[in-house]
């Protein structure tokens, strides 16, 4: 099987950049959010569709990044 | 691969391609996010996890030596064989694997430049299956720690002034604003950076595609922030798989003969007691 629909974008989340790769493997789409600088993995999904899977880890990433501390 | 002092230890994924099958060679995808290979991996290729087949998951420390034989000869690597690395966020656990197959003295081990997100955006073929791998003798040489540094040797260091140090970590972290990249646990207890570092975040080593810059581009990149290899080099990050990286630039890339990664890193000197530490930009 080879990886299609291959799509990546940045945008702010929670008040921190955020890259989303979404990928169709077979009938399953794979959604993945980074946190750009320096790049890990925060959040991973698949769905049946992209639109469901970029959301499933849109929701996570939001999460997570909220917890991150800026401090004084 | 240009003008590189190594480019032997880089190979493209038209390579990979040709010759993932071949008995001579063996590819091993390490990511930091350890699902990405039961998504779907490169055919032939078998998958290592760093937290728990690249580290001693007793005490903190790199893969004990029996433990890595084992785990080359369980993934059907002989001495002589050559071992291509890839991984997700432009191979920084691959190049973690990179680094620790050089202490123990491996002789033919590379990167797939790149790593798994050009694959991926190139469209190009995976599988969910892992491959049948014939167990091979191993026998790995005692570590050379000459590529490793310690802290106590660090603290020398940075007292004498006697080493380049780079801290690769982002901006953010590097000046203390944050104490872990976001979205991912704080694992210290101050933020900042080892005084007398500068910041050279591993990804600005890289193009767009995930690929390496070119040789003039790297050597300008560190060049301009002072680090020339007159004295010996030493990489951290916070926990030591983005300095692997940046290790990785500096040793073979660039060709600086005295490199170091301190994988102790941030989790270890932000969390001394009475370690000086260094904030802001």
């Amino acid at each position: 099987m080879k990886p299609e629909d291959y799509s990546e974008r940045t945008l702010e989340l929670a008040g921190w950049p955020v890259r989303i790769v979404s990928y169709r493997l077979g009938k399953t789409y794979h959604a993945k959010a980074d946190n750009v600088s320096p790049g890990a993995t925060i959040a991973r999904a698949q769905a049946a569709d992209k639109e469901e899977a970029e959301a499933q880890v849109l929701a996570k990433a939001e999460e997570r990044l909220a917890a991150t501390r800026r401090m004084g | 691969m240009g003008d590189y002092a190594h480019p032997e230890i880089l190979v493209g994924a038209d390579w990979v391609a040709e010759h993932a099958g071949d008995d001579s060679v063996r590819v091993v995808e390490v990511d930091v996010d350890t699902g990405s290979y039961d998504e779907g991996h490169i055919p032939g290729a078998v998958g290592w996890a760093w937290d728990s087949e690249l580290c001693d998951t007793v005490r903190r420390d790199i893969v004990p030596q029996a433990a890595f034989e084992k785990l080359m000869s369980d993934s059907g690597i002989a001495n002589d064989t050559t071992v291509v690395f890839y991984g997700d966020n432009n191979n920084w656990f691959a190049a973690w694997a990179f680094w620790q197959l050089k202490i123990y003295g491996h002789a033919d081990a590379r990167l797939m430049n790149g790593g798994r997100a050009k694959w991926l955006a190139e469209g190009r073929e995976l599988t969910t299956e892992a491959p049948a791998v014939a167990p091979a003798d191993y026998n790995a040489a005692e570590p050379d720690f000459s590529i490793r540094a310690f802290l106590p040797q660090v603290a020398e260091s940075v007292s004498n002034s006697a080493v380049e140090l780079v801290d690769v970590r982002s901006p953010a972290e590097f000046s203390g604003e944050i104490l872990s990249p976001p979205g991912l646990p704080e694992t210290c207890q101050r933020g900042g950076h080892i005084p007398g570092a500068g910041n050279i975040p591993w990804g600005k080593a890289c193009n767009p595609d995930g690929t390496f810059k070119s040789y003039d581009e790297l050597k300008a990149l560190y060049g301009d922030a002072g680090i020339t290899g007159t004295k010996p080099i030493v990489a951290y990050c916070r926990i030591g798989e983005r300095s692997s990286h940046s290790w990785v630039v500096l040793k073979y890339l660039l060709g600086y003969e005295n490199v170091t990664n301190y994988d102790g890193s941030w989790t270890e000197w932000g969390n001394l007691v009475g370690a000086a530490v260094a904030r802001g930009a």
